[in-house]
């Protein structure tokens, strides 16, 4: 045998010496990152978000290729992607549902954080990169439905703006900034259409940090409790083949809404170019926004309305505090595992409200929904780590105190 | 100015969405479609019969602007049948030499000559009434082709409790049941080319048929590429699942 490197091997290491980013990217999601051995399958959900990150990057590129962002020739510029710019077609019908599933990945990975508490201690700055990411998420889906220019990217516009209005002694002249003019109309598209590029790589930089946050004290698991060494196993190969069983499920579902119902998910006023003069009889964002949308309607003041909604969300920021108990896994806390699931169907009932007209029983609905968004928050968190009796946890992953049922 | 716009905002805000539920929910039936389905497709008889359809009726009042000549290959007509097409319309040109515009025949490149130099022009021949253009209108509308299939067959006796105004019409599948067109479709209010009985309902599905086209013209495509698309993956996601296990299997053994 001989001790003779290969040409190969001298190769990488002499660039290696130079720049070590082959090293760095196997220390990052490579061999050289160690994994808790027990990780089941919600697990898959952040480098799904990902892969839906990277679709949406790529897609959305070549969609800017074609697009004409001003007032009188957007949605004509995207009718030409439809029909005429080769696979036009299918680059924006992914990039639409694209965004669907960007947000479903995504909620069902701020899900499964909350069930096994992985914003606790020590990784309440990855939660919180974690919370940016979505904020902007939700900043640059909003400013890419306005693209099109038809009457929901229009009157959206024209409603989810007005809110900053209600700031009390700025409102308008934040409004007026983010419209470019006193109306929503062809500066507000450019200054949207400029951000809606910009923000993605914004999410680039945030999920870079949201990474590295998780490299500090490794990844959480689905018991809780912090996994010693002999309980890791290296990412690659292990959770990178599991990762891409995980994304071919997903590009199931996704290609089949993309290739058989791409616009199960939109709005079809969204068809009808936008016109300032007529409003459409009921306007709703998109789905994701719903559970948002229907906590902003639920009080009859616009200014505690548009507080209530994005406390919704900053509220996220605090809770690694609101919650007391010091046990990570939701399988170890009896009573924190149905509150949790009610919170789950709040958040789902919230979503449904959402999308009805604010009045009746969906309004009715729609506000205990958000009192008790809150009081899960600001009430139930708190004290059910005071009061409830956890069970008891097994001493390391590979050796459980209880025997598995059956 | 400012004071309106608020006004407007909040009104858009929380009275608008109170009154969407003043319009009641309208039940479509539900119509079988050649498209429909996973090997969903365009039958191009129905297409160049509901074009026929399309002409012979709608053209009448409804632009289709996104639609141009050569689209019609699609429909199975050959380039040289659309060229005889074409030049049966006149289309705008110029500026010429002297820098006037003039007419000629349309080529297959053209677009469907615009019936409408501006929407007020529209407005004035109609009472008011805007006909929309129908380029998008399966996809424009909540429940896509069965809305327009129903809206068409839907006129009937207005109710005599509901007072009609002027000009309007009684629809059974229109938002507010008081529309502006009237009825269109009778039987054999076209003769077929093919000598398809020219029933109306055979005649609106035809026609929606072909507006579903105008909407969607890339729908064949897309579901035979979306059958490759979904074997590839499916194979994809097979493959990656036998790797995941075989890797993991390393872990029993140790």
């Amino acid at each position: 045998m001989s001790t003779e490197k290969s040409f190969w091997r001298k190769a990488y290491e002499w660039h290696e010496e130079r720049l070590p980013i082959i090293s760095f990217i196997d220390n990052a999601i490579g061999t050289k990152y160690p994994v808790p051995k027990n990780l089941n399958y919600w697990w898959n959900f952040g480098s799904l978000a990902l892969v839906m990150l990277g679709i949406m990057i790529a897609s959305g590129i070549f969609l800017a290729m074609n697009y004409t962002p001003h007032a009188d020739m957007a949605f004509d510029s995207v009718e030409r992607i439809m029909r005429d710019v080769n696979y036009g077609w299918v680059i924006r019908y992914m990039h639409a549902n694209g965004a669907s599933f960007f947000f479903i990945v995504v909620f069902i990975h701020i899900f499964r954080g909350m069930y096994y508490g992985s914003y606790k201690s020590p990784r309440e700055v990855l939660w919180w990169m974690g919370i940016i990411i979505f904020l902007l998420m939700m900043a640059t889906a909003f400013m890419g439905y306005v693209l099109p220019w038809g009457q929901m990217s229009f009157w959206g516009a024209t409603v989810i703006t007005n809110l900053f209005s209600a700031i009390p002694a700025v409102g308008d002249s934040i409004v007026t900034l983010l419209w470019g003019g006193f109306s929503v109309d062809n500066p507000t598209l450019n200054r949207f259409f400029s951000l809606h590029y910009l923000l993605p790589f914004v999410i680039v930089g945030v999920v870079v940090l949201h990474i590295w946050a998780l490299h500090i004290p490794g990844s959480n698991n689905p018991l809780g409790i912090d996994a010693a060494p002999a309980d890791k196993i290296p990412m690659h190969p292990y959770y990178v083949s599991k990762d891409m069983f995980g994304v071919g499920v997903l590009l199931l579902v996704y290609f089949a809404v993309v290739f058989w119902a791409p616009n199960m998910l939109g709005h079809a006023d969204n068809y009808i170019p936008a016109n300032p003069l007529v409003t459409p009889p009921h306007i709703v964002p998109e789905w994701y926004f719903l559970p948002f949308y229907a906590i902003l309607r639920a009080v009859p003041d616009k200014l505690i309305g548009v507080l209530l909604m994005f406390s919704s969300i900053l509220i996220l920021f605090v809770l690694p505090w609101l919650d007391t108990s010091r046990i990570r896994s939701a399988t170890f806390r009896p009573v924190f595992k149905i509150f949790f699931w009610v919170f789950v169907a709040d958040a789902l009932i919230l979503g449904y409200c959402g999308s009805q007209p604010a009045e009746g029983l969906p309004l009715v609905l729609s506000r205990i929904g958000t009192a008790w968004y809150f009081l899960h928050f600001i009430v139930f968190l708190p004290v059910i780590g005071w009061l409830e009796t956890p069970k008891p946890l097994p001493a390391s992953i590979s050796e459980p105190v209880i025997k598995p049922a059956e | 100015m400012k004071k309106v716009i608020m006004a407007a905002a909040a009104a858009t805000l929380f009275v608008l969405p109170l009154s969407a539920n003043a319009a009641e929910d309208i039940h479509l039936p539900e119509q079988e479609w050649s498209f429909n389905g996973v090997f969903g497709k365009f039958d191009k008889q129905q297409l160049q019969r509901g074009f026929q359809v399309y002409r012979e009726v709608c053209s009448a009042c409804h632009e289709l602007k996104y639609i141009a000549f050569r689209n019609f290959e699609a429909l199975g007509y050959s380039e040289a049948q659309i060229k005889v097409l074409a030049a049966e319309y006149e289309v705008e040109d110029g500026p010429d030499e002297f820098g006037d515009m003039f007419m000629r025949p349309a080529k297959a490149s053209d677009y469907l000559p615009r019936l409408y130099a501006n929407e007020a022009v529209a407005r004035s021949m109609f009472n008011g009434a805007l006909p929309p253009d129908l380029s998008l209108m399966t996809k424009a509308r909540a429940g896509g082709p069965d809305y327009v299939y129903n809206l068409l067959l839907g006129y009937e006796e207005a109710p005599a409790d509901i007072e009609l105004g002027d000009g309007m019409t009684y629809n059974k599948y229109f938002p507010g049941h008081q529309i502006a067109m009237v009825e269109q479709l009778f039987d054999d209010r076209v003769a077929y080319a093919d000598e398809t009985p020219a029933t109306k309902e055979q005649l609106a599905k035809d026609v929606t048929t072909f507006l579903h086209w105008a909407a969607e013209p890339n729908l064949d495509a897309r579901h035979s590429m979306g059958i490759k698309v979904m074997l590839y993956t499916l194979l994809f996601t097979i493959l990656a699942y036998l790797l995941k296990v075989r890797i993991w299997s390393r872990l029993e053994k140790k």
